[in-house]
């Protein structure tokens, strides 16, 4: 039996329904979705990007310094703009299969999201790639191995353990900055807090329960990545701990 | 490419505004972030409590839901006091929340909990040396702090204060969504009047670079 305060508030509460509780639920839904696709894919293109940047080679590393430098020295609202608007003026594109693609807002904002954790995420791990200390690939070579061997068995393996402190930091970067999305008429978390919003104008009552929701998923991320980084970084742990 | 359409004068001012708005709350951002800091390195329990719960709760929601509720909410909020002075002592008093405030304050209090950890970092970055021998030439808490601590710790903080202060006038973009005529604004209203869209995007960008080199000279 609940405590009567709580039975009274519930009963004269019109804004958490199930109704709008199925929004929001719907909306958490559209975020996770959203920031799951576009940190996979983003990590997919990442690595061979982090590996080009290492590259000597000015006209490999140039273009990919480039690029990182073009998205993360923008904001993410004005790439989401861009692409959003901006595809739609494409000349002829409107008679392609691509508009089917494009006409809905959720795979522009997919795209945006995607290039822009791509060019932070490139970083991370050019940053943990040149941070491999010298022996170790001195070790590789003088092993005989090859340099995509080396680059399969040592540099990457031990880059991935360095990068995931800062890659988690992204992530969370990452589930905030997925809260724009709410502007180009995708309804995630933050777009259900706004029509609740702006059905009962109840601002305290819809985002502060937005922003517990955002908080639950915040700390949820970064209590799994934390298992992990204790799961990769077990051998750096002091002995008997 | 380049005639902008007649919209120049007014991306101008709207930069002036995003100028405006990223100073007044780079400055926000700062003085809660060294108050911050210092709650977080005190010896009193409440104090360390409220400092880790600002920061936690800061760093756990989004800015953009953050910048709603103190838009949508703040007005609310004022009124709710205002009533509440009224009925109580019967002073008539009356506060206009517009964007402006509400993204000074919204973007002041997020980036305030960021410094918040910079400081702390960099205070601890300070010798211990140096605060014993500040207490050994009679120097009260308060003049350690101001004299000793602050000027040290603030050689280790600037790289971090540098990479906050990029972000922030990153951050300064989602003023628009509330309103407020910033560049972004502007240039989303050009965009919408004339058929061109993305070239008013880009002028963003070109406006961009001059302020993220300012991290450079810090």
């Amino acid at each position: 039996m609940p405590p009567d305060f709580i039975a009274a508030w519930l009963n004269k509460n019109d804004i958490f329904t199930a109704m709008t509780i199925m929004e929001y639920w719907d909306g958490m839904v559209t975020t996770v979705q959203l920031v799951f696709l576009c940190l996979i894919i983003g990590l997919v293109f990442a690595v061979p990007l982090a590996i080009m940047r290492t590259v000597k080679n000015p006209f490999v590393s140039g273009p990919v310094w480039f690029y990182t430098y073009l998205f993360r020295g923008t904001p993410l609202l004005i790439q989401l703009y861009i692409i959003y608007y901006g595809v739609a003026q494409i000349p002829g594109i409107q008679e392609t299969f691509w508009w089917e693609i494009f006409r809905e807002p959720f795979y522009p904002a997919l795209l945006a999201f995607t290039l822009n954790t791509c060019a932070y995420t490139t970083e991370i791990i050019r940053g943990a790639i040149i941070s491999t200390p010298h022996g170790e690939i001195e070790a590789a070579k003088a092993y005989g191995m090859s340099w995509f061997l080396r680059m399969r068995r040592i540099v990457l393996p031990s880059a991935a353990r360095r990068a995931v402190q800062a890659y988690s930091n992204e992530v969370i970067f990452m589930l905030h900055s997925s809260a724009i999305a709410s502007v180009v008429t995708i309804v995630d978390l933050t777009g259900a807090a706004r029509n609740i919003y702006s059905r009962f104008y109840a601002p305290f009552d819809a985002f502060i329960f937005v922003a517990f929701c955002y908080m639950a998923l915040t700390f949820t991320m970064v209590f799994a990545f934390r298992k992990l980084e204790n799961h990769l970084l077990r051998h750096q742990r002091p002995v008997g701990s | 490419m380049f005639d902008l359409k007649g919209y120049g004068p007014e991306l101008l001012s709207g930069a002036v505004v995003t100028i405006e708005l990223a100073f007044l709350s780079l400055a926000l951002a700062l003085a809660l972030g060294l108050i911050g800091a210092a709650a977080k390195l005190s010896n009193s329990r409440v104090a360390v409590g409220i400092a880790t719960t600002y920061t936690t709760l800061i760093r756990g929601v989004p800015d953009l839901v953050m910048m709603l509720l103190f838009y949508y909410g703040g007005q609310v909020g004022v009124n709710m006091i205002s009533d509440y002075i009224w009925e109580t002592y019967e002073v008539d008093f009356f506060f206009q929340f517009n964007p402006f405030i509400s993204g000074v304050i919204t973007i002041g209090l997020i980036f305030g909990a960021y410094m918040t950890e910079t400081f702390r970092g960099a205070f601890l970055a300070v010798e211990t040396g140096q605060i014993e021998a500040a207490r050994a030439y009679g120097f009260s808490n308060w003049h350690t702090f101001r004299r000793v601590m602050v000027p040290q710790m603030l050689r280790h903080a600037l790289p971090g204060i540098g990479n906050n202060w990029q972000v922030l006038l990153k951050t300064t973009a989602l003023v628009s969504i509330i309103g407020l005529t910033d560049m972004v604004r502007v240039a989303e209203e050009a965009a919408k009047q004339s058929a061109c869209r993305s070239i008013f995007s880009f002028r963003w960008r070109l406006c961009i670079s001059p302020l993220r080199q300012a991290r450079s000279f810090s």
